[in-house]
């Protein structure tokens, strides 16, 4: 890429202005495209990603729903399976609970059940973790619990241009996709490639910062944590790769194995709680697949197994920050069982 | 009962044939599953045949229909063939779903089937969303005449479901989405009076749920469920206003399921003066002798229309049997459309 820096300072957009480009432009490209959602209309969405689409494209485009999640998903579902594609917002990622029928037993099996003679071309859009001070209810980290349901793709876009490029994949894909977006990233600043057809592919995961000691892997609010843990690590000698995976299901194990290939260290990082997140996936690949590459046992840096705390000093305890990513990764530093040279 | 004057003979004659289908598709079904063919899970439908038949007579080629558990006289009543859904149920390559779904998840979209469903009210906002696809449709159809979307400008989608799906939260959220939006949906309630082994009573205060229309501001209406006529009168009304732009109808269709929840449940929880009662009112058998009645047929033409069904039948059933099982890694397909180099992303 040889764009002039002039150019590339005009396109830095926040993540909230790429997701709301991506829809735009989507929605210019096929005039079918519906959106729905809880206040995505006049008022523009809790926080702000709809804003102004309901002036442009019309209420019959752009639909404000009443609080009913099951039927707003399901309505979403209907209408793909008819070919209308949809982008339906939950407004928090939570509140998916009350829509989880018509996700995991109708959208994830639909083509399934119907031995691969329909599709259900839709996105759900899922804010997700935490904001400050959210608690329990509107904070939480639940992407894996789709990843355990197949028939759902599952992306998690931590950069502006990610949350452009993948979203735009998410809505041309033919499958339900749930697009996991962070409302602590909604202000964050970042290149965004200009143009209809900038799309980045669903399964490639993406070196966000070079290294050859250690990959640590991290996706969405824990991605910049892991990148400031990275830059302070560097100063004391440790070279650490950042790589976020970008999508979950599909998941790019090649992208990994490279990584891994070149450090032979894992680190994970996730908000979500430590059972049975997704890191526990991860780990679990590396474990069965990449085992003679690895130098040192795997590290999972993740959220305390606790449900979200109200007071911001508690918040803070409980999911990773740079200083416990940082001291994951010297764990694994001091715990090489293999010495570099010897596997 | 109706006068027949104002309906054709081959219109009436084909209600009738529908229904025999239905029943007869459901008894061989029993059948065919306690010599072993059928592996999975059968709700009949026998009882409630008028309600299919009427409902989906009322319906033109670009409406869908959502369906349930006891969802095979929906599907035979919207053009399914008997031959792929014997397949189905069997297990076998040919059914509808290639055996990947059964019974409570025949679908065939091309039909206007968008699926019978496993989930107690889970098809209801799905035929809210077919609603929205065929509302906007009439906005493809002014602007964008040529897209194929645009041919279904003036289709309705209906949903059937139980008395027991009546108290799902879906229900609700699903009658005031599509009361807000004044989509095109038919919500057609089939009170056969249980929910699994519950009585009505016993499950929700009310007698009509049609009554539940009026919280959402949009038509209630009763049918009754056992007269197929009666339940095509009540749907076109339904369907005219739909199709003209006035909104969803609530239609609740008094019936009765003639065998238990399931094929194996014998229904013990039910007073035999009450089962009495709705045998008795056998949609079918009344019919048949409405038709007579009216000089619509003779007895030698309802036989041989009962006959046609029969060799119809027969044949499906040896299709069936005929249709190999698959092969056991197709289990890994049809996950996703795309699945970007691994089938089912394992
Ligand atoms: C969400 C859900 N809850 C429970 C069941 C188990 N179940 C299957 S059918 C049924 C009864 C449904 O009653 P109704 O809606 O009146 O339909 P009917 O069986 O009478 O046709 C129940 C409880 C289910 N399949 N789905
Ligand atoms: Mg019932």
């Amino acid at each position: 890429m040889t764009a002039t820096p002039k150019a590339e300072k005009e396109r830095r957009l926040t993540y909230a202005q790429a997701i709301r480009e991506a829809l735009v432009e989507e929605m210019e490209r096929d005039p079918s495209l519906l959106l729905l959602g809880e206040d995505i209309g006049e008022p523009g969405g809790v926080f702000g990603v709809t804003q102004g689409l309901l002036q442009r494209f019309g209420a019959e485009r752009v639909l404000d729903t009443p609080i009913s999640e099951e039927a707003v998903i399901g309505t979403a579902l209907g209408a793909a399976l008819l070919g209308v594609p949809t982008v339906a917002e939950i407004m928090f990622s939570d509140f998916a609970t009350l829509a989880m029928d018509q996700i995991v037993n109708q959208a994830a099996k639909f083509r399934y059940m119907t031995g691969g003679r329909t599709s259900a071309p839709f996105v759900i859009r899922m804010v997700t973790g935490t904001a400050g001070a959210t608690a329990a209810q509107h904070s939480q980290s639940l992407e894996a619990w789709f990843t355990a349901t197949p028939g759902l793709k599952v992306v998690t876009a931590s950069t502006p241009a990610d949350a452009k490029g993948l979203l735009k994949s998410a809505i041309r894909d033919p499958d339900p996709v749930l697009f996991f977006e962070h409302k602590l990233l909604y202000n964050s600043r970042g290149a965004v490639p200009a143009g209809v057809d900038s799309l980045i592919p669903l399964g490639e995961g993406r070196v966000a910062r070079e290294g050859s000691d250690v990959t640590l892997v991290a996706y969405l609010y824990m991605l910049p944590r892991a990148l400031k843990a990275a830059e302070a690590l560097a100063g004391e000698g440790i070279s650490v790769e950042v790589w976020d995976p970008r999508t979950l299901v599909p998941f790019d194990r090649a992208g990994l194995r490279r990584s891994l290939e070149k450090t032979g260290r894992l680190v994970i990082v996730q908000e979500a709680p430590r059972r049975n997140g997704f890191c526990a996936e991860i780990a679990a690949i590396a474990a069965e697949e990449f085992f003679p590459l690895l130098k040192a046992p795997i590290k999972r840096v993740c959220g305390t197994n606790t449900p979200m705390p109200y007071a911001p000093e508690l918040e803070q305890f409980v999911i990773p920050d740079e200083e416990r990513i940082a001291a994951g990764v010297r764990e694994v530093m001091r715990n090489a069982v293999r010495s570099a040279s010897g596997s | 009962m109706q006068s027949l004057a104002s309906y054709t003979p081959a219109f009436l004659k084909e209600l009738y044939r529908k229904m025999v289908l239905i029943r007869r598709f459901e008894e061989r079904a029993a059948e065919l599953r306690s010599l072993g063919y059928i592996p999975g899970f059968l709700h009949p439908y026998i009882g409630q045949e008028a309600v299919a038949v009427g409902a989906c007579a009322a319906l033109g080629p670009h409406d869908y229909i959502t369906s349930t558990h006891r969802g095979h006289g929906h599907i035979l009543a919207r053009g399914g063939d008997p031959r792929y859904m014997y397949a189905e149920l069997f297990a076998r390559r040919d059914g509808y779903n290639r055996a990947k779904g059964g019974s409570l998840h025949i679908a065939n979209i091309e039909l206007g089937i968008i699926g019978a469903n496993g989930i107690v009210g889970g098809g209801i906002p799905i035929a809210v969303g077919a609603g929205l696809a065929l509302k906007q449709a009439r906005q493809i159809a002014v602007h964008h005449p040529d897209d194929p979307r645009a041919r279904r400008a003036d289709g309705v989608a209906v949903t059937f479901f139980g008395d027991g799906a009546s108290n799902q939260g879906a229900f609700h959220e699903s009658l005031n989405l599509a009361a807000l939006w004044r989509l095109p949906v038919i919500f057609i309630c089939e009170n056969n009076l249980y929910g699994e082994f519950t009585p009505q009573h016993k499950h929700q205060t009310i007698r009509d749920i049609a009554t539940r229309a009026s919280s959402y501001a949009i038509p209630g209406l009763i049918a009754d469920g056992n007269d197929v006529l009666d339940v095509y009168r009540v749907v076109s009304k339904a369907a005219e206003d739909a199709r003209k732009g006035r909104g969803p109808t609530l239609v609740e269709c008094k019936t009765y399921r003639h065998r238990g929840h399931y094929e194996g449940d014998m229904g013990q929880y039910r007073p035999a003066e009450e089962v009495a009662f709705w045998l008795e009112a056998d949609p079918i058998k009344n019919y048949r002798r409405l038709l007579l009645a009216g000089a619509i047929c003779t007895e030698d033409e309802l036989r041989a229309l009962d006959q046609a069904v029969e060799q119809e039948l027969e044949e499906a059933v040896a299709f069936a049997k005929a249709s190999p099982h698959p092969a056991p890694e197709e289990a890994l397909e049809d996950v996703f459309v795309e699945s970007y180099g691994g089938r089912a992303l394992l």
